[in-house]
This record gives structure tokens, C-alpha cells and sequence, in this order.
């Protein structure tokens, strides 16, 4: 990058398209989290689901960019009807990651994918998001009840062979993490999950989040100093695209802005990026936040 | 560029000094022509320096892993990229004990060591790495790991065979054209399937374009290993894993499947 000048806006080149995201559920969900960063409900349409059909022609666009990995998120992908047969299907590629909020998930399909999972040489991995390791922490961010029947999803996982690894949004103070991360595990093993994998992420200031903190400060943007002896491998734009109903997007993070479209196919979808958004200040400040521990320092 | 018929390839030696010895005592027997590590020669175990003779008496010539990275530069840590906070405790514990008991000349030598290697076996050329060609600390698992992408790697890097480590588990997978990927599983410690033998791979070259894959197993005095860490003070945790063959620390990064594998 020729720095000219350090307060520009810096663009971020794709250095091997490793992760392809799938929009699979648009922005519907069946919970209306406070800080949901594209604030997502029952009633938000503005992103469709994905079909079956899209999920395998895509997948099969993935294969000469040689693709490593597979996510899907939404809203809650498994309100998308062909959920199971999205993932039986993927597996055949290549390892998936759902994100799910663990609130819907049925018996039927963990069987089904449990299986799939057992034939295929590729790990199907569970995300289930809960927001603190109580109901008196998660239930006024997510809403009434939703603690317990993410605890019921998470042990219906565990009841069916998966290790789902729990992702917290830190939605409590950094020195309180060893603290707090301590009991969660203890409630976890209580619950039946012995072995509990977990993964905290920073909470992003978009969509409904804005209201319930604070949104950017003009200043709160990357710039091309900021980006001099940075590793950008840890931006997810640097190695993701997402597949969503409007076309190949920019990373999961910034769907909503109409700049981050970047192409019908994903060949097109691989040029740079320019971070003009708040939001990708704080992608810098926290580094990737949507990936699996088992990738190494690539998604620390 | 080197012209080998048979190979043997070690992974990480994570300070096992008994493993490797037995290891070279077998390749031989095997009929090896020549030995090659793919890094991390530190880490885990006792007396980091004890390794350093049988690399030169034999010849051995190595990868830079990320472990013989930081030791060389003396970086602030061993670049696994832990975020939790007990995994963190203990490759911390390892990587200052490691460092302490590292000489400055062996230092110097890590610090030198090549990020890859590459020869002809037969008609295949095979390419060397730690992590993976593109990232020394890159983790290549065999569950997480999509054929495609391997493709992609083989192509990008002109080679008919990569081999790497770092995971501590031993996988391959056969490509196209003939081409194979292998992880080559590591000497340094067991790999969570509950025995306490470790592992080398033997790649041999046939008559054809067609590359042998062998995985060996390795028993030593796996007993002597852990009183010698006991004698260091090394932890507990560590000594468990040599004694049963089980992983108790450092699970966070094992992908669901791998995982499920082991005991804990
Ligand atoms: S954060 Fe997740 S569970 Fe909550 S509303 Fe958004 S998509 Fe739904
Ligand atoms: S939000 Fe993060 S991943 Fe997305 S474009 Fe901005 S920096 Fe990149
Ligand atoms: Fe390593």
C-alpha cells in the first residue's frame, strides 16, 4: 500500500477467498436481540432466505476458487425450511459452521445431521450465541425466556454427539472476563455439557445496537496509517465473501450497506474493499470475530 | 534440488528426545535415504537441547515451525495463537522453560532455519512446510480442511506432494493428478487417541508418478520421558498426556471432530 496520505481510507484486497458465508436465513429471526448488528425479527424481510438450489450453485462456484471453509448465518438459518438439507448438502464440499441461536432447533434434524456429519471427513460445527450466564444477564438483551431455551438447545446438541461451541457477545467489563467466563463454564457442565467450548466476541455498534449505546464518532474510522504493521489477514474481508439474495457482499458484518454488493458471482466479488464504515473500526480494534478457534491465528 | 527415494519425515519434536532416537533407529531399519523435520524442535518437553546433537549427527535437516521462530528471536511467545485462558497458562509455562534451557548457538541455528523445503522423490517434487506454504502458524486439519482448497495450495505452490505438522494429528488426502496432501503427525507427543506412541511418515516413491504414504508408529520409553519432566518440574498436565496418550491442554483449537475423538 503507497501511503500518500494517512488519513485516507484504505482499501482491503481479498488474499484467498477461504471463507464463504451464506446469508441462508436473510434477516429473519424468530428473537429480537437489542444489540442484533442487522437487527434482525420476525417481521424483517429486507434479506431473504436462501434455497437449497442457490446454496448448491454456489457451492459449486466455490470449487475452482478453492474455498476451505463454509458458514451460515442469518437471522436464525434453521427458520429457513431447507436448513438440514443445506448443511447434508454442504458437508459434501467441505466443513460448515452454523450459527444458530439454539431457540428452534428439532430433534428430527439433529439426527439427520449428525449423520451426514458422520459419513462426511468434515466437521459440522454448532455456534449457539447467548449473551451471559444468566437469565438475569441474557433475558433483558435477547428477551424473556430465551436463556433457558438456548440452554435447552445447547443441551439437545450436546444430547445428540455435537460440541457446539457457545459465543457470548461481551456485554460485560474486560476485567470482569475471567470472572465471568468461569461461572458460564460451570453453568455449562451443570447443564450436562462437560467439555464446553466457548468463544467471546466484542459487540458491534450497528443496526439495533446504535440505540442501545452509542453510534460512531467521526473519528472512529480506519485509516491508512492506522493499517501501516497491521496484520489484515485479522479483518474477515481480507479472506471472506458472504452470498446473500442481493448477490456476493463484502463481509457478514456490513450487508446492510448498499457499497458492500460487490458482484453477482463470486469471481467478481474478489476485488478490494475500501473500510469507509464505523463499523470496520471496530473489525480493526477486535480483530476477526466470526470464526473458529481451530483455524489458527488466521481468525484469532 | 535433492533426489530421495524414501523419506522420513518428522513433525514436531516438542523437546522428545527419546521419540526421535527411536525414530532415526527405525527410518533407518526402514531404509530411509534421507530425514527430514518439518519444525518445532521445543516445546512440551524436557531438556531442549538434548535434540540438537542427533539433528546433526544425522543430518537432519528442518523446517522453521513457529516454536523455532519465537525461540530464535526470542519472541514474547510461541505464536499458537491461544485465547484461552488455561491453554494460554500452560504454553506459557512450556515457552519459558523452553527458552531458558534453549543454548544461544542452538537459538542461532532455529533462527536460520529454512520456512520451507523442497526435493524430487522419483518423478513427484514434494514441498516441506510447517503450518502450511502460505502460513507458518496456519493449523491444516484434516476435518476443517476442504479438498478444494488443498487443490489450490498444490497449484499455487508447484508442488505434487505437501507435507506439513503443526496439528499435532496425522492425516492425508489424495488429489488430483496424482498429487497428495499429508500431515505428517508429530514425535513430540501422542495424538488424543489414548496410546502413548507417537508418529512419523515414510514417503516413498514407486516406480510409476505414484507416491507411497506410510504412517509409522513409534514406541519409546515413554515412562522415562515423563520422570525426566517431573525432574524439570514440567506440568502435570503435560506429564498425563505422555503417560495416556490423551490431550488435557491446548483443546480449544481441535475442531469439533478431532475432538470428539479424545477424552477430554
Ligand atoms: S442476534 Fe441473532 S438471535 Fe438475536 S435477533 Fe439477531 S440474528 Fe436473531
Ligand atoms: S466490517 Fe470488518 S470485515 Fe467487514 S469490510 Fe469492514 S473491516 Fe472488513
Ligand atoms: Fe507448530
Amino acid at each position: 500500500m503507497t501511503a500518500t496520505n494517512n488519513n485516507a481510507i484504505p482499501r482491503v484486497g481479498l488474499s484467498h477467498l477461504d471463507h464463504l458465508w451464506f446469508q441462508v436465513a436473510g434477516t429473519l429471526c424468530n428473537l429480537t436481540c437489542h444489540h442484533c448488528f442487522i437487527s434482525c425479527s420476525p417481521h424483517n424481510d429486507f434479506f431473504g432466505f436462501l434455497s437449497l438450489a442457490e446454496v448448491k450453485r454456489r457451492l459449486e462456484e466455490s470449487i475452482p476458487l478453492g474455498v476451505k471453509e463454509y458458514y451460515f448465518t442469518g437471522g436464525e438459518p434453521f427458520l429457513n425450511p431447507e436448513m438440514t438439507d443445506i448443511l447434508v448438502l454442504t458437508l459434501r464440499y467441505g466443513p460448515a459452521t452454523v450459527l444458530t441461536n439454539g431457540t428452534v432447533l428439532k430433534d428430527e434434524w439433529l439426527v439427520r445431521l449428525r449423520a451426514a456429519e458422520e459419513l462426511s471427513v468434515y466437521a459440522l460445527e454448532f455456534r449457539v450465541s447467548i449473551d451471559g450466564f444468566s437469565p438475569e444477564v441474557n433475558d433483558p438483551i435477547r428477551g424473556e425466556g430465551t436463556f433457558a431455551r438456548a440452554m435447552r438447545g445447547v443441551t439437545k446438541l450436546v444430547e445428540h454427539g455435537f460440541l457446539p461451541i457457545i459465543t457470548a457477545a461481551r456485554t460485560w467489563p474486560i476485567e470482569r472476563e475471567q470472572e465471568v467466563v468461569g461461572s458460564f463454564c460451570k453453568m455449562l457442565q451443570a447443564a450436562g455439557y462437560s467439555r464446553p467450548r466457548l468463544k467471546i466476541l466484542p459487540t458491534l455498534q450497528l443496526g439495533a445496537e446504535t440505540g442501545r449505546t452509542c453510534g460512531y464518532a467521526p473519528e472512529e474510522r480506519v485509516t491508512t496509517a492506522m493499517m501501516e504493521d497491521f496484520d489484515q489477514s485479522q479483518l474477515i474481508c481480507e479472506h471472506s465473501r458472504i452470498v446473500t439474495d442481493r448477490g456476493v457482499q463484502v463481509c457478514p458484518i456490513l450487508i446492510e450497506a448498499p457499497e458492500s454488493v460487490l458482484g453477482e458471482t463470486l469471481v467478481e466479488s474478489q476485488r478490494p474493499f475500501v473500510l469507509s464504515h464505523g463499523v470496520c473500526w471496530t473489525c480493526y480494534q477486535n480483530g476477526a470475530i466470526c470464526s473458529n478457534p481451530s483455524s489458527g491465528d488466521k481468525d484469532a | 534440488m535433492p533426489e530421495h527415494r524414501t523419506v522420513a519425515l518428522f513433525g514436531g519434536i516438542y523437546a522428545n528426545h527419546l521419540a526421535l532416537a527411536a525414530a532415526l533407529a527405525d527410518a533407518q531399519r526402514r531404509g530411509a535415504d534421507a530425514i527430514y523435520c518439518l519444525g518445532d524442535l521445543g516445546a512440551f518437553g524436557p531438556h531442549p537441547d538434548k535434540v540438537f546433537p542427533l539433528f546433526k549427527e544425522h543430518d537432519i535437516q528442518s523446517v522453521r515451525g513457529n516454536y523455532d521462530d519465537s525461540i530464535g528471536n526470542e519472541r514474547a511467545d510461541c505464536q499458537c495463537g491461544y485465547t484461552d485462558p488455561r491453554d494460554n497458562y500452560f504454553a506459557e509455562l512450556s515457552y519459558d522453560y523452553t527458552m531458558a534451557n534453549t543454548s544461544p548457538p542452538n537459538r542461532a541455528w532455529l533462527k536460520n532455519l529454512p520456512s520451507e523445503i523442497r526435493f524430487q522423490l522419483g518423478a513427484a517434487s514434494v514441498l516441506l512446510c510447517h503450518g502450511s506454504p502460505r502460513k507458518m502458524n496456519e493449523f491444516l486439519w484434516e476435518s476443517t480442511t476442504s479438498t478444494q482448497f488443498l487443490e489450490y495450495l498444490a497449484d499455487e505452490h508447484q508442488a505434487d506432494v505437501i507435507c506439513n505438522t503443526h496439528t499435532g494429528i496425522k492425516w492425508q488426502r489424495d488429489l488430483s493428478r496424482n498429487r497428495k496432501f499429508v500431515n505428517v503427525g508429530v514425535l513430540g507427543r501422542p495424538e488424543n487417541d489414548g496410546r502413548p506412541h507417537v508418529w512419523y511418515t515414510l514417503l516413498s516413491a514407486g516406480d510409476s508418478r505414484e507416491i507411497t504414504v506410510e504412517f509409522i508408529p513409534v514406541p519409546y520409553d515413554h515412562d522415562r520421558l515423563a520422570a525426566e519432566m517431573r525432574a524439570e518440574r514440567l506440568p502435570e498436565e503435560f506429564i498425563a498426556t505422555i503417560l495416556s496418550g490423551w490431550w488435557t491442554t491446548c483443546l480449544e483449537v481441535l475442531p469439533a471432530k478431532e475432538r470428539r475423538r479424545g477424552r477430554f
